[in-house]
């Protein structure tokens, strides 16, 4: 039997605001343990959280980006259980009016734009962070991170498979990005991701029994985890057993899912309105003004790549996938780069270069202006097309302008045609058997002493005029 | 309405209360009575009343994103049973 996997995933995103969610404490990353908390967020008795007006603010942007509805009515709610990491036996979080609902997000998958519902989006506060040491007594607790602030947002059921998971979990990094709500670092985990995930046969309208797996903390992971708990499913229900609708903890290590005992009971939180925080009333005029703040978001950018610029799918893709990406291209291309050549310059040379340094675009010492000064001493026939890449990877290294380059190397390209004829006749009386086998019709060999004459001048020759002169000479 | 001995069990467990059989008696009558009151209200026509979940007519009380000064660790960790120089310490959390 054929199956289909069916997959919703529930992302966690820290918020990049300075203070907590309900107090004036550090989000900084990093610091030394348990020095960033006060009595609110360790939960002394007696004190009173107040929301973070940007955490809010940066949840509508979420939302906005993503077609989401706005509620104009949302309050907090407790999510009780007990665990070392939760100071106050409750974490403040939203349960029946989450401030935004019924959005989705594009995907391309295989070249086809698909769109993935969001259920909804909402906030509530992160947990400490435990440590398992050394002493195999002990646990040890760092509250730093307790009480900052994420967001919870959780998709539709619409995802078919590993891949598409990946590819919405890319998406959603980028839009947060693009927002600037979000650093979406998965392995700092800023950004977790929990999967439902059931199989069913082809065809089949109800949803199978699902599990959760948890702990998927990279991209690979995503994929790896996912394609290795349908499989799992598959062999389930083939051998004719039943799939136990259960958490499951992703081991990277071992590569396998891994079934967690005994967690049924604490999985009643007894949720309830949490009594203090007001309710949070959002009017047109706010979801207009945070619309109106909003960026370019990356489906719009890629769709106006595609359609002023002429590029394919792919490049406006890659390119738009981050916005630091998209600006240093578009202002090449405003500078008066040709977008496709710009483009093939950024996605080639200049992305490898940085991968090599693990450097990210803003940190390019390459910059827009100078690769367009580059492209016209391509166009204007100073330099070759070949000698542009040496050019380019001495522009990466030194930081200076292509011109400067070309001077001082000697790098200006032979367009001079008493040279070029000087340097051919030299290739031709070289290599009489060639010349021979060329005119008695193997005219392949034409490319050979282009490479002869571009060898000697160490690629300097203008490769046009060579072929030219090559030709006429050859063909005597 | 009368709670059964497996439910007083389940809420002692999730709120980690230890019962005595004398206080699972006790607790179970006294929240047996609570859940009769609570049904004399049902009984009240609520239905064009909006659920109240603040009695206080407030509402988008927020603050700024700005720092405030948190507390030195030593007297964060100084309310822990137990801790070391930096961490509270607490029994092995079995995953």
């Amino acid at each position: 039997m054929k199956y289909e996997a069916v997959i919703g995933l529930e992302v966690h995103a820290q918020m990049l605001t300075d203070a907590k969610i309900f107090c004036g404490c550090s989000t900084k990353f990093g610091s030394e343990p348990n020095t960033q908390t006060c009595p609110v967020c360790i939960g002394m008795p007696g004190v009173l959280p107040v929301l973070n007006k940007k955490a809010l603010e940066f949840a509508i942007k979420t939302g906005l980006s993503m077609n989401c509805n706005i509620s104009q009515y949302s309050r907090f709610a407790r999510k009780n259980y007990f665990y070392p990491d939760l100071p106050k036996g409750y974490q403040i979080s939203q349960y029946e009016l989450p401030i935004c609902e019924k959005g989705y997000i594009e995907i391309i998958v295989e070249g086809e734009v698909k769109k993935i519902g969001i259920t909804r989006i909402h906030i509530e506060e992160d947990a400490g962070k435990n440590i398992h040491g050394e002493d195999g007594n002990y646990s040890f607790v760092d509250l730093n991170r307790a009480g900052v602030p994420l967001m919870e947002i959780v998709s539709e059921p619409d995802i078919r498979s590993p891949r598409e998971a990946v590819e919405f979990m890319k998406k959603l990094r980028t839009i947060l990005r693009y927002l600037g709500v979000s650093d979406g670092n998965m392995e700092q985990g800023s950004l977790r991701c929990d999967a439902n995930v059931s199989v069913r046969p082809i065809g089949q309208k109800e949803y199978g029994t699902r599990t959760e797996v948890k702990n998927i903390n990279s991209f690979r992971f995503v994929e790896k985890a996912l394609d290795y708990e349908i499989k799992r499913q598959i062999k389930v229900l083939e051998e004719g057993r039943k799939i136990i609708q259960e958490t499951r903890l992703w081991d990277s290590d071992k590569g396998i899912t891994e079934s967690m005992r005994g967690k049924e009971e604490a999985h009643d939180y007894r949720y309830f309105p949490e009594p203090d925080l007001v309710p949070i009333m959002v009017d047109q005029r706010w979801i207009d003004e945070i619309r109106k703040s909003l960026p370019e978001l990356p489906d719009i950018k890629r769709k106006r790549f595609v359609s002023e610029c002429s590029l394919p799918d792919y490049d406006a893709d890659f390119l738009t996938s981050e916005r630091q990406l998209a600006d240093w291209f578009e202002e090449a291309v405003k500078l008066g780069g040709q977008p496709k050549i710009v483009a093939n310059w950024i996605l080639g040379d200049l992305l490898r270069l940085l991968n090599e340094e693990n450097k990210s675009i803003e940190e390019s010492p390459l910059k827009p202006k100078q690769l367009v000064g580059m492209l016209r001493l391509i166009e204007n026939g100073t330099i070759s097309g070949k000698i542009a890449k040496t050019v380019f990877s001495e522009m990466y290294k030194t930081g200076r302008d292509a011109e400067i380059i070309v001077k001082e190397k000697g790098l200006l390209q032979i367009s001079d045609k008493g040279e070029i004829d000087i340097l051919i006749d030299e290739v031709i009386a070289k290599h009489p058997k060639e010349v021979e086998r060329f005119k008695s019709g193997e005219e392949k060999l034409l490319g050979f002493f282009v490479g002869q004459v571009m060898k000697l001048t160490k690629g300097k020759a203008n490769p046009q005029m060579v072929n030219e002169i090559l030709k006429k000479k050859l063909s005597h | 309405m009368k709670i059964s001995r497996e439910e007083i069990e389940h809420i002692a467990l999730l709120s980690r209360l230890y019962l005595s059989e004398e206080e699972k008696e006790l607790y179970g009558s006294q929240l047996s009575r609570i859940l009769d009151y609570m049904e004399k209200l049902n009984e009240l026509d609520t239905k064009d009343v909006e659920p109240t979940s603040h009695v206080l007519p407030l509402c988008n009380v927020m603050r700024d994103d700005i720092l405030r000064p948190s507390i030195p660790k030593e007297n964060a960790l100084a309310n822990a049973p137990d801790h070391t120089d930096k961490f509270y310490r607490v029994p092995k959390i079995i995953e």
